[in-house]
């Protein structure tokens, strides 16, 4: 069931993953071919999730004793971990549930402080729904506008208009990188006219974080979200960054414990950041080992990572070219350079989910639906795609295994 | 799973039975597959008796649910609404039964709840959790 991998880098991230070396239950390699969805785990991240239960499980903040000390201790640094990762201060990094988490705290906490009537929020045609309907409810509740920078039929932004959609405009809110097709946004045009036009930017990083370089500093975003499970790291944690002095500015998400300096019966005052935005008890565990995820990713180098990335949506895109002849529409931009890891696609009348059962007898793993972008699929006009993300850990050998599912498929289905 | 397509839910697929909508139908119900967008409308004639004279179903989705409502169009003529209300999960998976996965059972058996919601007047339960 194994294959032999030419790049010894590759060969060792893959060693590192042990559900990768696992056959399937019909005995087949796994080619995971998913992870924009979530990512595979490495060995040393689930080593930090039974090293903090098994030898150092307290809770944090106000415990004396030396395992809640470590506890705490731990869990702060790896907050500055985070934080040098993307090259932000450690009280800009909120610790949140995920991506979604983060973009209703913007949503509630900013939005309903600065947003009102005649105001605008701006977002893309291009938004998974985590990005979209926070800012429906917020424009809902304050009567403020809602307006969609448009894509073009390859999903790649269009910016003809920009500057009459950025007037009166007091946010935009865009993904860095789609989820559905790959698009690599234009933060560096967006975030600069934004900001001249006197509106905020908050980026859904939720993709981009783990495929690619990302300097918050130089990015200049005044929010950035994302998730831990989709960069090698565990479910339930994410980060909200905040630029400092806006995060000053603005109230409490959710109250309560570890959220506050002072409490009387009748009132409260709260604490300094981060913690002014982190009530309740933090999701310790995951914490720690995030940061070790992004230890993993620093020494891998991201700027590697994005290389992978490329050769292989380069090498994806030559080989299903090879099948648009037999019914193979491929959606999304075809310029390798502006897609990150994602190629979404379709296949004759094989509906998307038929297709990705008959991948899955081989051990192929790919996702089919909308892909929670279901405004964008009723614009393109597609009911539902296929769609296959690259990671670390995939290779060529993968990708072959992807175009001989669909030639299966072909059979199957006597196209 | 691959065993599952073939030859004749292929066709049921390409050429659905009973495709369409029914003219001033007595009954109907329409439901969706949230999990993959899965989307049966299906539309009877009832005659005085209360047995279905005619049947139509429309909609979009995947091979499996679309043949499976197509098939089941062809075994429900001359049954009493009160029957399809009690129809069983068995009634689409002697169709189409082997080798379907825990997620795909649903668009298998998207058909047969929207035809059992037609017969109750209100939303049914999905039939392989009842």
């Amino acid at each position: 069931m194994s294959v032999a991998i030419a790049d010894p880098k590759v060969r060792r991230i893959i060693a590192d993953f042990p559900i990768l070396q696992r056959p399937t239950s019909r005995g087949k390699r796994l080619v995971y071919l998913d992870s924009a969805a979530t990512s595979q785990k490495p060995q040393v991240v689930i080593d930090a999730l039974v090293n903090y239960y098994s030898q150092y499980n307290a809770n944090i903040h106000r415990g004396v004793y030396e395992i809640a000390e470590r506890a705490t201790a731990e869990f702060e640094k790896a907050r500055e971990t985070v934080a040098s990762f993307f090259n932000a201060q450690t009280q800009e990094i909120i610790w949140t549930r995920n991506t979604t988490e983060s973009i209703n705290l913007v949503s509630y906490s900013w939005g309903l402080q600065n947003v009102g009537r005649g105001d605008a929020i701006l977002v893309t045609q291009l938004e998974h729904h985590s990005n979209l309907v926070p800012w429906q409810v917020l424009a809902e509740k304050t009567g403020a506008e809602l307006r969609f920078i448009p894509v073009d039929d390859r999903g790649l932004h269009v910016l003809d208009d920009l500057d009459a959609l950025l007037d009166s405009c007091k946010l935009v809110a865009l993904s860095h990188v789609s989820n559905s097709l790959g698009t690599i946004a234009p933060l560096d045009i967006i975030i600069p006219r934004a900001h001249a036009a006197g509106a905020l930017v908050m980026v859904d990083g939720a993709q981009a974080a783990p495929n690619m370089p990302v300097d918050l500093k130089a990015l200049d975003a005044d929010f950035y979200a994302f998730s831990a499970h989709k960069m090698c790291g565990p479910t339930g944690i994410g980060v909200l960054y905040g630029k400092r002095a806006l995060l000053e500015g603005m109230p409490p998400f959710l109250t309560g414990g570890d959220m506050i300096r002072k409490v009387e019966y009748t009132k409260s005052t709260f604490n300094e950041l981060p913690w002014k935005f982190e009530a309740g008890t933090s999701n310790v565990a995951d914490a720690i080992a995030f940061a070790v995820a992004v230890d993993y990713l620093r020494g891998i180098g991201m700027e590697w990572v994005r290389d992978h990335e490329h050769r292989l949506v380069t090498y994806a895109l030559e080989r299903l070219a090879t099948l648009e002849s037999r019914g193979l529409a491929i959606y999304g931009p075809r310029d390798p350079a502006r897609i990150a890891d994602v190629i979404s696609f379709n296949f004759g009348d094989v509906h998307p989910h038929d297709l990705a059962s008959i991948l899955d007898t081989d051990g192929v793993c790919v996702r089919a639906g909308h892909h929670c972008t279901m405004p964008l699929m009723e614009k393109m006009g597609w009911p539902a795609t296929a769609r296959a993300s690259f990671y670390i850990y995939n290779t060529e050998e993968d990708i072959d295994a992807l175009v001989t599912g669909i030639e299966k498929a072909a059979r199957v289905f006597k196209l | 799973m691959d065993d599952f397509y073939r030859d004749y839910i292929l066709d049921h697929y390409r050429n659905p039975r009973n495709f369409g909508r029914l003219e001033g139908a007595d009954a109907s119900a329409e439901d969706l597959n949230p999990l993959c967008g899965d989307q049966i409308r299906m539309e009877l004639k009832v005659d005085k008796s209360g047995l279905v004279q005619d049947v139509k179903f429309s909609g979009k989705g995947c091979a499996i649910s679309q043949a499976s409502a197509s098939m089941l169009t062809e075994s429900i003529k001359g049954k009493s609404l009160s029957e399809i209300a009690t129809l069983p999960k068995e009634a689409v998976l002697e169709n189409v039964g082997i080798g379907i996965s825990p997620t795909r059972m649903k668009c298998a058996m998207l058909g047969l709840k929207v035809l059992k919601s037609a017969a109750i007047g209100e939303l049914a339960a999905w039939p392989d959790e009842a």
